[in-house]
């Protein structure tokens, strides 16, 4: 990412830096694409936004988004997926292995990348696959991935099911201090589930997926995180007793992390009376109960951060009955909103926790230079308005796909202005 | 068979569907008028030998992605006894196999002008999709273990012509609750006309988590048996089991088999249902299946009456606006011979 030569006041927002304890109205100044310094700037600039009634935050970063290129350009590219990100106010993402074929060589990190570069939208840090092929039998060039680049290892899509195979993973990545993002779900349990299993699985006939397939990995996982010293992410963290799991591994003193999506702290598994397969994703809706379970999590910290786990699948895969359209659901343009509707206006959690939790602790856990407006920090900032509330269109989106069930929702907050660099990538109303 | 004259009618405007997709977001009302019309076409049609002409000039489209023999022909009777033309479309012999989409199969034929699809699908919800996505008149003929709405009707019209009201009696549903699309529409269509139900299987087919509903939720045959008026013994479903949820079908029938055993415990005038096909020896033995209080074969000649009523009032003339609301549907008079 080339950096932007020359300078940028933003003036007057309300700069909010976790990392530094800083939250107050102030200008910020960008010199050259770093972060120059906070505070009241009156010399002459190249140029000047204003952002008065703003929020000033280190750049967002999703650190779990499929954008299904190389193999399903269909659903998504690295350019679409990444425009939408900055549309959603996301500087950075992670993406996420399970492409075809699989990120699982130094060429295939290249790739990304090369494309990523040519895309000139957002940063894209490279997740690797933990086992070669994502097939779940052998370890991966995990080395090779890391000289690469890659900043974390997953085989999301679906669990590392030997727990040896697991364990040596942990293991290996601590030589590079490497943390590994856990899709967790006991298979056998889950087969041929559509949805949560519980009373509306019930009524519906649908075949459910207990909480319990995802809880009784997580376990496993904690359990295997504790015994080698690894760093184990969980990732979409959905049930409520996943959450206290987590609560009380980090009481514990394991290194452990976890995220939680937004859908699955805003809808629930009543979301599938209609059969719509845009509700369909896994780990899927749970109940009401669990949604409490994760708003907690993220009000205590037990849950880290906030990712999306966009996953964007073409119309024409999505549109089919419920047991043939696949898992997913789009998120990149629709995080801030949810977040800040769900989770600020509700009065759960500061502004300063939100940034946090979509930034600070991301940057942190993928071990990123990013994440601050500490002076000397690469100037990707987000601009987000607190108050304005819009309404979704899925058809104004970025994203190539559409399977968003939020079309038509009324929230509030959003991103408008995205910087990358220093650049000014994306202005809301801009085009 | 005689055509008896008839000119067409409007439904009655107490029935406001275009589509009967399940049996879970009807009033009693309408689950009541259903029954009603399903008992004016039995009594016209000389117990559904008869043909009329109240469709005329119709066509139905039996749209089956899953295997069916009984509830096929029996929608097609039904329509045929109507005056409707029938067009029988299944899965294997369509352009599925050439990967068209469902809804693109169904938009095809609404195409070439019909005016109900009868629909049969292994996943659940599938009517739903196509009522969203058709103009046309959609019926749930059974849609994976969700819900079969007409055979709920049908088993809820056969225990209604035996016992009058339906509130206050005991009914039992026996077996693979879990599977059971027959379980799900019997169930909403029971509770909504004031039955009590109770649900008996093993726990690994009747969950406990249907007592959320306020129904009764039994593991114990012998136990529930002396206080039920009616049985339905559900099918055990093994082609929908992804691993068998009993360890013998021997052990299963010797704890939930209805036998003569059992029955001689029962009330005596209880009455017996099975929607079928049945495992004979293992949800009951033969001489239960056959037994004077059986009502197995009333339940094959009601289905008829009951989706000569489904057809006619989801895709019978309708008067725009029609304001008169009465209990009963207005074509009684007029198809009398």
């Amino acid at each position: 990412m080339t950096a932007h030569a020359g300078t940028l006041l933003i003036r007057g927002g309300r700069v909010i830096d976790p990392a530094q304890g800083i939250d107050r109205v102030d200008d910020l100044l960008v010199r050259d694409g770093r972060v120059a310094g906070i505070g009241r700037h009156d010399g002459t600039v190249d140029e000047t936004i204003d952002a008065t009634g703003l929020l000033v935050a280190p750049g967002l970063i999703d650190m779990h988004v499929h954008l299904r290129e190389p193999g399903r350009e269909e659903d998504e590219t690295i350019e679409s997926g990444t425009r939408a990100a900055l549309a959603g106010g996301f500087t950075s993402v992670a993406c996420i292995p399970n492409t075809e074929p699989p990120i699982d060589t130094q060429a295939a990190v290249e790739f990304i990348h090369q494309k990523a570069a040519r895309a000139d939208t957002c940063n894209v840090f490279v997740v690797g696959c933990v086992s070669r092929g994502r097939e779940g039998k052998e370890l991966a060039e995990i080395g090779q991935l890391v000289e690469a680049g890659a900043v974390a290892f997953s085989d999301d899509g679906a669990p590392v099911y030997d727990a040896e195979l697991m364990r040596r993973a942990y293991e290996y990545c601590r030589m590079f201090d490497a943390p590994i993002l856990a899709h967790e779900e006991v298979l056998e349990l889950s087969r041929g589930g559509v949805m949560n299993e519980g009373l509306v699985s019930l009524l519906l006939g649908l075949k459910g997926m207990p909480a319990a397939a995802e809880e009784v990995m997580i376990g496993r996982d904690i359990a295997l995180a504790e015994v080698t010293g690894g760093r184990l992410h969980v990732m979409h963290v959905s049930t409520a007793a996943g959450v206290a799991l987590i609560r009380a591994a980090k009481a514990r003193g394991a290194r452990v992390t976890a995220e939680a999506c937004p859908h699955h702290f805003t809808l629930t598994d009543e979301s599938l009376r209609g059969f719509d397969s845009n509700y369909k994703m896994s780990p899927p809706l749970r109940t009401a109960a669990d949604v409490d379970g994760i708003l907690a999590g993220i009000a205590d910290g037990t849950i880290d951060c906030i990712a999306t786990d966009h996953a964007p699948h073409a119309p024409e895969k999505k549109m089919l009955e419920l047991d043939r359209a696949p898992f997913g659901i789009l998120g990149l343009e629709t995080a801030v909103g949810l977040s800040v509707t769900r989770l600020v206006a509700t009065g759960r959690i500061g502004w300063p926790r939100l940034v946090e939790a979509l930034s600070t602790l991301p940057a942190r856990i993928l071990g990123v230079d990013r994440g601050t407006l500490v002076p000397g920090a690469v100037a990707d900032i987000t601009l987000i308005d607190p108050e304005r509330q819009w309404r979704v269109d899925v058809s104004s989106f970025r994203s190539k796909s559409v399977n968003s069930p939020f079309d038509g929702w009324t929230l509030t907050g959003r991103a408008v202005a995205t910087i990358v660099a220093g650049r000014v990538k994306y202005r809301l109303g801009a085009g | 068979m005689m055509t008896s004259p008839f000119e067409p009618e409007p439904v009655p405007s107490a029935w406001r569907h275009r589509h009967l997709l399940d049996l879970e977001r009807l009033t009693a009302e309408e689950i009541r008028l259903l029954l009603d019309t399903a008992a004016l076409f039995k009594e016209a049609t000389d117990r559904c030998r008869r043909k009329l002409s109240v469709l005329q000039g119709s066509t139905v489209v039996n749209l089956f992605f899953e295997n069916s023999t009984r509830t096929r022909t029996s929608f097609a009777l039904a329509a045929r006894r109507l005056g409707a033309d029938v067009v029988d479309f299944s899965a294997s012999t369509s352009s599925l196999s050439k990967g068209e989409s469902f809804i693109d199969t169904a938009r095809n034929l609404e195409a070439m002008g019909i005016d109900a699809v009868v629909v049969r699908h292994t996943t659940p919800g599938t009517p739903h999709l196509l009522a969203q996505h058709l103009d046309v008149g959609v019926i749930n003929a059974g849609d994976g273990p969700h819900e079969h709405p007409t055979q709920g009707l049908l088993d809820i019209f056969s225990i209604r012509e035996r016992l009058g009201d339906l509130a206050g009696a005991t009914i039992g549903l026996v077996g693979d609750i879990a599977h059971s699309r027959t379980a799900r529409s019997n169930l909403w269509g029971l509770l909504k006309l004031g039955a009590k139900v109770i649900l008996c299987g093993p726990p690994t087919l009747v969950s406990d988590r249907w007592r959320e509903l306020g129904v009764e939720v039994s593991h114990d045959l012998d136990a529930i048996v002396p206080r039920c008026d009616v049985l339905n013994l559900l099918r055990i479903q093994f082609e929908r089991q992804s691993m068998r949820p009993f360890p013998s079908v021997r052990e299963y029938a010797h704890l939930y088999a209805m036998t003569r055993d059992r029955l001689r415990r029962a009330k005596p005038g209880l009455l017996i249902l099975a929607p079928g096909p049945i495992n004979r020896g293992v949800e009951m033995t033969a001489e239960v299946a056959d037994c004077r209080q059986s009502l197995i074969l009333d339940q094959v000649t009601n289905g008829l009456a009951v989706r000569m009523g489904v057809l006619w009032l989801t895709c019978g003339p309708r008067e725009p606006g029609a304001a008169t609301v009465t209990g009963r549907p207005g074509i009684a008079a007029r198809i009398q011979p």
